[in-house]
């Protein structure tokens, strides 16, 4: 393992160099960052949240290729003129009540389980879908996975302005039926400088990361077009890879003397792996360890009960040796969230810096608790949860509800002078064809009482769905009044039919609809910090700081559709051909038959003696009839059908005699 | 064809015609030949009975070991100590410290735990409301806040599902005071769910219901599948239900408790269900080894998908070694017809295989006893149209549902054997879920029309219809060849009077009123049908009479019916509207009898579409009646043996299609006489209503008035 990362060391080196020398015209250079973000959660499990950044500066300079920015992102860009573009692979749901949604890990890297996938294109309006189509088809190829089933135009949206502004440019496409493993994650790696054979995605080791509770890995990219004449677009590449898992000793801590007692942990023994040292492309390789505001302002509060002052310096440096909890590692640099707006506490971030642990130490960061705490997250001021209502294969209403959280609504309702505060939430939602949403019966009901929709519908955009040609699409924002306790929008759907040749192989699980978006505007899930201007380098605190809209997307649903028997096609055609037979069959009987010529037909046929063979045939029937036997006096029709009937019966009860016979010699 | 001397020979119609015409000729030879064939292929069925196999084969049931411990088993008991512990005075505080206890335990699993608050719904009769979707108006206006019942609902989200389907398991419990068999079903179902926190292969999201049993198994989870999937937001329902409970204290948490702070009183929902599971132990004891009875009908005959029986039945008896067993009709086990029947047909399958050796169609005589009792059984609760547990109100949401009975041997004090009673309660519950878990689509490949014989037996529809439709074929034939004969028997006479001498402008007339002639017959048929539905809706207003006893009612719903069949007879009645008409009134009840067999055969073959099982015993009664329906005048004038036996048969068959006497016959059959009265009719049927059984629609709309349509028949004056 160590000789080929040496080997790509090496070669990496002498082609920086290499180029280095031979081109002086490198305006900035590529970058590389790798971080780790360590988080307890409440529930007794630990976020992991990996955060990798490569960065390519705009330049003429490299040609085809790259030092360490991936060659197969770069050409990508600017093949298909993306601007942005955001990809992400989900297993397993994020449980926003549990494990918060209110801060920027969540806001970004929350997801609908399966494949998430849009793009803003840097194209006219007309080339945009052509570039998407060919653009899910690169994917497709580059990350195993059948994004390539977004190109059909059922499959995407283009929503107007729920998602970053971008004026008609912009695609958003979701498949949330693909199963997310490891041949996702192998490509997704090799993005990456080091890949998996050092630093901190060394730590990747795959039966503990997929044998977690949520595993999300994404990938955004940002070009950015330089103002200078002649050079090509810069790139900046963002990985992240946010996995929560449960640390190993949980199971006998369950039934303890003392259930509140969070779990200690170690990396090694979440991740079964140590890092030694940080991959040496990049350029800041930090592990971080966070306390959410809740967790803090709960240590605050044992630290009042036990007498202590609630300094704020106290809440610092004090909990590097303190009776609650024990770090295995001594942190290199403590930031403290900036909090003028929550009433929890500040959030606290611990910084390790990997560049001192080489094989001979690795870094094996461990916490453990010495008392039992309890906390809860930070959520969105309200709760989404869609679900379907109905029942039936005709019909259906999709309701999403939203339930306030006590906690902000006060803070919120602190914050409001007047009663005419307003709290908006964005909704958007993407409804196949199939699904015939009705948007006129949308229904909007505040606290448990139906309101008019435009009395809380601020905005609404909608296009609805063309049947086998593109989805429905509904854009919302509400306005709610800020002591909003519950909300509840119902809209109703009838089931659509689909074609035989539509059904996807297990058409008989239902029909997924995608998630839905709701987002809250008002509220930022920014955390500020303090420090000096040397954070401000570090990619994730950036992330952190910059201010986005808190996010959160809704239960991808289930709709079971009529489907038909598959083996019906071939009943089908059973019955066509039969229906088809009579019908030519009797029409041909009537075209051909004429009635005159029959008649003197038979008047012939009757005309005519029977032959000897019929006459004692029917002899015989006559005596096992036991009736008298008549000659065939007049030529009548009824004879001659008697004699036929003779002579079926007789062919009859011969094949009977056979089918007998065999069936008991065979037998 | 043949006294037709002419020299051209006379075209012959269309082989299909001619077929058809020979029929109706012979219609009394068809009919008798069709109905007792279809009566033999009934006592056919049990032979016939397939094994039934696992159709869908990602169900893999037992493929995996249970990992199912005896440390759940521990916890379960320790959960079942500390509720029997909580015993306080008043019911209604040991219920409110139960549900906080089994909501700890739920929580302190890392499942999520929650309240779902209901009403009883309201015993009421609704017209309009037999096929329509369950909704949520069904409990508007019950706003007695004093009753209500608190179920426990705990989901355990799979940790890599994506949370789109759901399996349910259900456990009755009745929280104020418990009996041995809910502490026990709620221990398996602990058990089984603490196990299922720990597992890794949940694809599914898991639902535990702890239903409250206060007013029976079945209202709580309807309650609850009404508020999961048609919830109202605007008017009353849950939110009505909550103004009530305000002073219900459940929701007191102490702050201390950092699981009860996740406690939500919502109702939380999980996916698309499944299946789902009811699980119920038994309190009375088996004698020789535990056993597992299941419960599979559903409101109007509606049942599970047969895969769901095949992994619970293979599962018992490969896996956990249960004895497994349906419903069955004991007291046809001792009947002697039926044994010897049996031995007829045990014999004749010897016979057949000493002819060839792979026609194997003969089973035991006491298995064919067995199966016939369970298949009664089946047919009857089906026809019922009740469900059978609380596993009915899954099926009225398309989710395959099912009632485990599970009966501990006797001695159950002993807690090593309790223990073991309980492993192999839950292994089977968890073998059951495992195998739904592996299913990635809902249940479609087995059969969802079938009868059972025996646990590991069933009829399929292709079988089962074919004694239905030998019942129902006589139907149409006779009503053709009737109304042939009702009109040449006009035709004749008058042809044989009035060759040459009438007028011309008469018999057009006549012609006229021989063609519409059947119109007559057919607005009467139409009145009693009317009557019939009236009839059916009088239960309704009955039922609003306050403080009456069913021997009381069934005698008012008796008289207004009879009340109303004099009105109608008076006003639109059988007077007639020409007096010519009376000339052709000799063949009349022949076009009348003809007219309602048609009724009789529309009114069967779209019962059979609704609820088959219905439509079977239906046909068994009426059709027998409907073909054998002659005046009694006409009988007792001929007075020869022929027509006497026919009198008599007529008399013993309109008795016994008659409702309540058929009900009280078969109670008699299956109870015993002792202790049977008017009123028992009344409660049964009070029950079809209730449940929203189409048995109830068919009575009144197709049974009763083809029974007096019948009876008219026969009373003719001709």
């Amino acid at each position: 393992m160590e000789i080929p990362s040496l080997v790509l060391f090496f070669t990496l080196i002498g082609q920086l160099l290499f180029i280095g020398i031979a081109f002086g015209s490198v305006i900035g250079e590529e970058e590389f960052h790798e971080e780790l973000v360590l988080r307890p959660l409440p529930d007794r499990k630990v976020m992991g949240h990996f955060h990798f950044e490569s960065r390519a500066p705009p330049s003429n300079s490299f040609g085809r290729h790259h030092h360490l920015f991936p060659k197969a992102i770069a050409q990508l860009v600017k093949k298909f003129q993306v601007k942005e573009m955001e990809l992400s692979f989900t297993q397993g749901r994020w449980n926003y009540e549990q494990w918060g949604s209110f801060d920027p890990i969540p806001s970004n890297n929350a997801k609908p389980p399966g494949v998430e996938l849009w793009a803003v294109f840097n194209l006219p309006q007309e080339q945009v879908d052509a570039s998407w189509k060919n653009l899910t088809h690169t994917l497709s190829g580059l990350f195993c996975a059948s994004i390539n089933f977004l190109e059909s135009s059922t499959s995407y949206s283009a929503p107007e302005w729920s998602f970053p502004p971008a004026s008609g440019s912009l695609r958003y496409g979701t498949l949330p039926r693909e199963a997310v493993c490891t041949e996702n994650l192998t490509p997704w790696l090799k993005l990456l400088p080091c890949r998996d054979k050092d630093g901190l995605s060394a730590l990747m080791h795959r039966p503990s990361i997929y044998k977690g509770f949520y595993h999300s890995q994404r990938l955004r990219l940002t070009s950015i077009a330089s103002n200078l004449e002649g050079l090509g677009p810069g790139i900046v590449l963002e990985q992240t890879l946010t996995v929560v898992l449960q640390p190993d000793n949980q199971k006998n801590m369950m039934y303890s003397s003392k259930p509140n007692l969070q779990p200690g942990w170690s990396m090694s023994s979440i991740f079964g792996r140590k890092v030694n040292g940080r991959c040496m492309l990049a350029k800041s390789s930090n592990v971080y360890l966070q306390f959410e505001r809740g967790l803090v302002s709960e240590l605050k509060n044992l630290e009042k009960e036990n007498g202590k002052s609630g300094d704020e310096n106290l809440a610092l440096e004090g909990f590097l040796s303190n009776p609650y909890f024990e770090l295995s590692i001594k942190p290199d640099r403590i930031f403290q969230e900036v909090n003028n707006f929550h009433i929890k506490g500040p959030s606290i971030i611990y910084e390790f810096q990997v560049d001192k642990y080489s094989e001979s130490l690795p870094f094996d960061l461990g916490l453990t608790w010495k008392i039992p705490i309890g906390w809860t997250c930070q959520q969105a001021p309200l709760h989404a949860c869609r679900f379907l209502m109905g029942s039936g294969n005709e019909r259906g209403a999709i309701a999403i509800s939203l339930k306030s959280i006590e906690s902000i609504m006060s803070s919120l309702d602190a914050n409001s002078l007047d009663g005419s505060c307003k709290l908006q939430v964005d909704i958007f939602q993407v409804v196949p064809w199939y699904i015939k949403v009705y948007y006129h019966t949308l229904g909007v009901f505040v606290d448990g009482k139906p309101h008019a929709v435009r009395d809380i519908v601020e905005k609404i955009h909608v296009s609805p769905s063309k049947d086998k040609e593109s989805p429905g699409v509904m854009e919302m924002v509400l306005k709610l009044p800020c002591g909003v306790k519950s909300a509840a929008l119902t809209i109703e759907f009838d089931k659509g039919f689909l074609h035989i040749d539509e059904y996807p192989p297990d058409a008989n699980q239902g029909f997924d609809i995608p998630s839905a978006v709701i987002s809250f505007p008002n509220f930022h899930s920014n955390l500020l910090f303090l420090g000096d201007g040397s954070l401000n380098k570090s990619p994730i605190i950036s992330v952190f700081q910059k201010k986005s809209p808190v996010l959160s997307y809704t239960e991808v649903l289930l709709v079971p559709l009529t489907t038909p028997d598959f083996s019906m096609p071939y009943n089908v055609i059973t019955i066509t051909c039969t229906v088809f037979a009579l019908y030519f069959g009797s029409l041909l009987n009537v075209l051909r038959r004429r009635v005159g010529e029959e008649e003197r037909f038979l008047k012939s046929k009757a005309a005519k003696k029977t032959g000897p063979v019929s006459q004692l045939l029917s002899k015989i029937l006559a005596k096992l009839r036991r009736k008298k036997w008549e000659p065939p006096s007049s030529p009548e029709a009824a004879s001659s059908s008697s004699f036929i009937n003779s002579k079926l019966v007789f062919k009859v009860i011969l094949v009977a005699a056979i089918a007998v016979c065999w069936q008991y010699y065979s037998g | 064809m043949a006294e037709t001397e002419t020299d051209i020979p006379k075209m012959k119609p269309r082989p299909i015609v001619r077929l058809g015409l020979f029929l109706m000729s012979h219609s009394l030879l068809a009919s008798i030949v069709c109905c007792s064939a279809g009566v033999l292929a009934l006592l056919l069925l049990p032979v016939l009975a397939k094994n039934t196999y696992i159709s869908e084969n990602a169900l893999m049931p037992g493929s995996a070991n249970p990992m199912l411990s005896n440390q759940d088993i521990v916890q379960a008991n320790k959960l079942a100590e500390d509720l029997s512990d909580l015993d306080f005075k008043s019911a209604e505080t040991a219920g409110i410290q139960r549900r906080r206890l089994i909501a700890q335990y739920i929580s302190n699993l890392g499942a999520e735990a929650s309240y779902h608050k209901f009403h009883p719904p309201m015993n009421r009769f609704h017209p309009l409301h037999f096929f329509a979707t369950p909704d949520s108006e069904m409990i508007e206006g019950s706003t007695n806040c004093s009753i209500y019942g608190v179920n426990m609902v705990g989901i355990i989200r799979a940790p890599r599902g994506d949370g789109k389907e759901a399996i349910v398991l259900v456990t009755p419990y009745n929280f104020g005071r418990s009996s041995q068999g809910e502490t026990l079903s709620l221990s398996i179902a602990f058990s089984v769910f603490s196990l299922l926190t720990r597992v890794t292969w949940l694809a599914k999201d898991i639902i535990w219901l702890v239903a409250d049993a206060q007013f029976g198994e079945y209202p709580p989870v309807a309650a609850w599948l009404r508020d999961y999937h048609t919830p109202a937001f605007g008017s009353f329902g849950t939110l009505g239900a909550e103004m009530c409970c305000k002073t219900y204290n459940i929701y007191e948490l102490e702050q201390d408790s950092i699981e009860q702070r996740n406690l939500t009183d919502g109702l939380k929902r999980a996916g698309t269900m499944a299946a789902a599971l009811v699980i119920n132990v038994a309190d009375k004891n088996e004698p020789f080894e535990d056993s597992l009875g299941m419960y599979v009908e559903a409101s109007n005959g509606q049942m599970p998908n047969l895969d769901l029986i095949n992994i619970v039945n293979y599962l018992a008896v490969h896996r956990q070694g249960l004895r497994v067993k349906v419903e069955k009709f004991w007291s046809l086990l001792g009947s002697k017809w039926l044994k010897i029947l049996g031995e007829v047909f045990e014999s004749l399958g010897e016979v057949a295989k000493s002819l060839n050796p792979q026609w194997k169609f003969g089973i035991p005589a006491a298995d064919y006893v067995e199966g016939t009792a369970t298949l009664v059984s089946s047919l009857y609760y089906q026809a019922l149209g009740i469900p059978t547990g609380a596993h009915g109100a899954f099926r009225d949401f398309q989710v395959d549902a099912i009632t485990l009975e599970i009966s501990p041997r006797v001695s159950s004090t002993n807690k090593g054997r309790r223990n073991e009673f309980l492993l192999r309660g839950g292994r089977l519950i968890e073998g059951v879920i495992r195998s739904v878990n592996n299913l990635l689509e809902k249940f479609h490949q087995s059969f969802f029309l079938y009868l059972l014989t025996s646990p590991s037996k069933f009829v399929s529809v292709g079988v089962y219809m074919i004694p239905f439709a030998l019942l129902v074929a006589p139907l149409p034939l006779v009503a053709a060849s009737l109304y042939a004969d009702g009109n040449s028997k006009n035709l004749s006479p008058q042809n044989g009077k009035s060759t040459s001498s009438t007028t011309v402008a008469a018999d057009e007339l006549g012609i006229t009123f021989r063609s519409w002639k059947w119109l007559n017959a057919a607005r009467k048929v139409f009145v009693v049908h009317v009557w019939g539905a009236i009839v059916s809706l009088l239960p309704y207003f009955i039922s609003q009479i306050p403080d009456c006893s069913p021997e009381y009612r069934f005698g008012i719903w008796v008289i207004f019916s009879l009340l109303v069949l004099l009105i109608l007879y008076f006003i639109l009645g059988f007077q007639l509207p020409l007096a010519q008409v009376s000339r052709y009134e000799k063949g009349e009840w022949a076009i009348l009898k003809s007219v309602t067999i048609s009724a009789v055969f529309i009114g069967l073959c779209l019962m059979s579409v609704i609820n088959f099982a219905t439509a079977e015993i239906g046909a068994l009664l009426m059709v027998p009646t409907c073909l054998l329906a002659c005046p009694l005048k006409l009988d007792t004038e001929a007075c020869n043996l022929k027509s006497v036996t026919r009198m008599v048969t007529n008399l013993v068959l309109v008795t016994l299609s008659f409702p309540p006497v058929a009900f009280f016959v078969l109670k008699g059959v299956v109870e015993g006489h002792d202790g049977s009265n008017v009123g028992d009719f009344w409660i049964w049927v009070e029950s079809l209503w209730a449940w929203n059984s189409a048995t109830y629609l068919y009575m009144g709309m197709v049974h009763l008035p083809c029974w007096v349509l019948c009876l008219h028949v026969l009373l003719h004056s001709c």
